[in-house]
């Protein structure tokens, strides 16, 4: 589809048009970091945030407590499903979050399709941002494919000085633009200065992944019993950091909340990790990945192969959240690294 | 877009509450308007108490004895199986499902068939041995294998002397530690196996147990030489959503709630995390 040019200056604006609408996510300052969050104020709008501390799917699509249905207990106790959404605007998503979020959409779509997942992301238009600069050292987007994009957003958006280009992924982020923004038809100087900036952009991000990311499944496949898992086991504090922080981390807990009367209350979706100790427990007092080393291995295979070999795509998508995160340390590419070294 | 809701559980009434054992008890569950819940044996409904919580649990009844109920063997041992303990026929429960894959029971149609539950192994299991002694001409041998720890812990006590007291059912049982009231065999599930000629080729092979007994029933089954694709076993896993999604049922690359929870042994054999 066609490319437009938005001013930097007609970014509040549109902020605003949006805002009364939309529920408008995107990131903010928070403290030292960045997070996502709704927009109040266009002013509040970051989008020369390095990375965020959680994904932008956590904000908006997996929140860290979802109803899922609602009942009533007593005599004649009933139920009722829960499918909430917004319609909701999520700004400046980096590339390897977008990824992230077409990874979840086939999770979430997949055999029993989750409608409380989808109905969400129907009512969501992405507005995607091109990085031009690394976030830092711990991102390794280039190694896994994702420092760009073709699809997945909305509109996306590259940097070129006083404005961005807009490219338009889809009818829904056309007419999102046409209502709402001011923009004008890129001329050939706009088209050049996109193309520069993209050349220019590829050179700063260092490769960190020492093979083809496209190996990690078979790589993993023989990796079982690597000394690795024992090392990371020693280190892990089993504390789910890692996986909270997570793009494509989307396993859950289901809990009921009850009122104070003990007449009503709520089923809710709330994040789980692997990487909790009971995790695998099951009711005769078994626990299948007791070991840290157990749990860390098993974080490392979901995001090298197993959700690759559920959806086909990779689980990790090179955010560097993880590596950030970590307290003890745990480095994902290293660890990677290791077993590509030695396996 | 009106969108239905996976995680939406079907109230249905308990209409009947049995103590089976003094851990374990029996509910007869009623869909609404007798509408009948549609298993295959082997697969597991997820069990809702409203305000405590979900939990998996196998479907104990045999489709063919279906009667427009269900009927779930639970035994106490955490927060749902315990307030599901504390109520009453008449109440109400939630239930989604069934879910999962169940016993092949066309694969075993024409051959012999040898059920190896370890106590409370025996709940997923009576489901497919009661389908099986209803369609009984369409088998060859059955033979039934049950261990539990103590006397006191059998499980479906009437069920068990009708199955012994068959001619066309093997059906032999063992006690860890006896006691006064037991004169049958005493030791572990395995010491039932020896007297037991087996042709293995026409044979499958079905247990489901604790995970340690795993382990030994294996090796008797395949000593036995019955093929590996010819034993079934039924995995136990936490689970919160029962379709895939939630990740707590994860065996390695295999996901209990969809892909078992009846494996093969053949399937499971390489997956480290599985017994």
């Amino acid at each position: 589809m066609s490319l437009k040019i938005l001013d930097k200056g007609a970014v509040a604006p549109l902020v605003n048009a949006l805002i009364a609408d939309y529920q408008v996510v995107g990131p903010q300052a928070k403290g030292p970091q960045f997070a996502f969050g709704p927009l109040s104020d266009p002013a509040e709008l970051r989008l020369d945030y390095n990375t965020t501390i959680l994904p932008p799917s956590k904000a908006v699509l997996q929140p860290s407590y979802e109803r899922l249905a609602t009942f009533r207990l007593g005599d004649d106790p009933a139920v009722e499903p829960v499918v909430e959404s917004v319609p909701t605007v999520l700004l400046g998503v980096h590339t390897c979050d977008l990824h992230a979020i077409q990874v979840l959409d086939k999770v979430f779509s997949q055999d029993h399709p989750d409608a409380n997942y989808l109905e969400q992301r129907a009512q969501t238009l992405i507005v995607s941002l091109e990085c031009l600069r690394p976030c830092d050292e711990n991102s390794f987007c280039k190694d896994m494919g994702t420092l760009t994009a073709d699809e997945g957003y909305d509109l996306h958006l590259t940097d070129i000085g006083d404005a961005y280009t807009v490219h338009v992924g889809t009818e829904r982020g056309e007419a999102l633009l046409e209502k709402y923004a001011q923009t004008q038809l890129a001329t050939e100087a706009n088209v050049r200065r996109l193309n520069e900036a993209l050349s220019a952009k590829w050179p700063h991000f260092k490769h960190r992944l020492e093979f083809d990311a496209a190996e990690l499944p078979a790589l993993l496949a023989t990796a079982y019993d690597h000394p690795l898992w024992d090392e990371l086991g020693e280190r892990c504090l089993a504390c789910g950091s890692c996986t909270n922080v997570c793009p494509t981390c989307y396993c859950f807990n289901v809990v009921d909340e009850v009122n104070m009367a003990l007449t009503e209350g709520e089923r809710l979706r709330t994040w789980d990790s692997c990487q909790l100790d009971e995790f695998a427990l099951v009711a005769g007092g078994e626990s299948f990945r007791q070991a840290r080393s157990a749990r860390q291995r098993h974080r490392f295979m979901r995001k090298g192969k197993y959700i690759y070999d559920k959806v086909g795509e990779l689980g990790c998508v090179g955010c560097g959240r993880c590596i950030r995160t970590c307290l003890a340390h745990i480095n994902i590419v290293d660890g990677f690294n290791t077993i590509h070294g030695t396996a | 877009m009106t969108a239905s809701s996976i995680y939406l559980p079907e109230m249905a009434r308990l209409a009947q509450v049995e103590q089976v054992t003094a851990l374990e008890k029996l509910f007869t569950i009623e869909l609404p308007e007798g509408h009948s819940l549609g298993h295959d044996p082997g697969q597991f409904v997820m069990l809702s108490v409203l305000g405590v919580g979900e939990a998996p649990i196998s479907i104990t009844s045999s489709p063919s004895r279906s009667n427009g109920s269900f009927e779930l063997c639970v035994r106490r041992a955490g927060d749902v199986t315990g307030a599901l303990h504390r109520m009453q026929v008449g109440d109400r429960v939630g239930v989604r499902g069934p879910f999962g894959h169940g016993f092949p029971i066309e694969k075993m149609r024409g051959k012999d068939v040898i059920f190896a539950p370890g106590g409370l192994g025996l709940a997923p299991l009576r489901s497919l041995i009661n389908q099986v002694l209803d369609e009984r001409g369409s088998f060859e041998r059955v033979v039934i294998l049950y261990g539990a720890k103590r006397p006191e812990e059998l499980l479906f006590r009437d069920e068990l002397d009708e199955w012994v007291a068959r001619d066309d059912v093997e059906c032999h049982i063992t006690v860890d530690r006896g006691d006064e009231t037991w004169d049958g065999h005493v030791g572990v599930i395995t010491t039932l196996f020896g007297p037991i000629a087996v042709d293995p080729r026409n044979t499958v092979a079905v247990t489901c147990g604790p995970p340690i007994m795993y382990r030994f029933v294996l090796m008797e089954l395949l000593g036995k030489g019955i093929p590996e694709t010819q034993i079934y076993l039924s995995l136990e896993r936490r689970m919160k959503c029962g379709v895939g999604k939630c990740g707590h049922c994860q065996i390695n690359d295999l996901y209990c709630c969809q892909d078992g929870p009846v494996f093969t042994y053949a399937q499971i054999k390489n997956v480290p995390e599985a017994l």
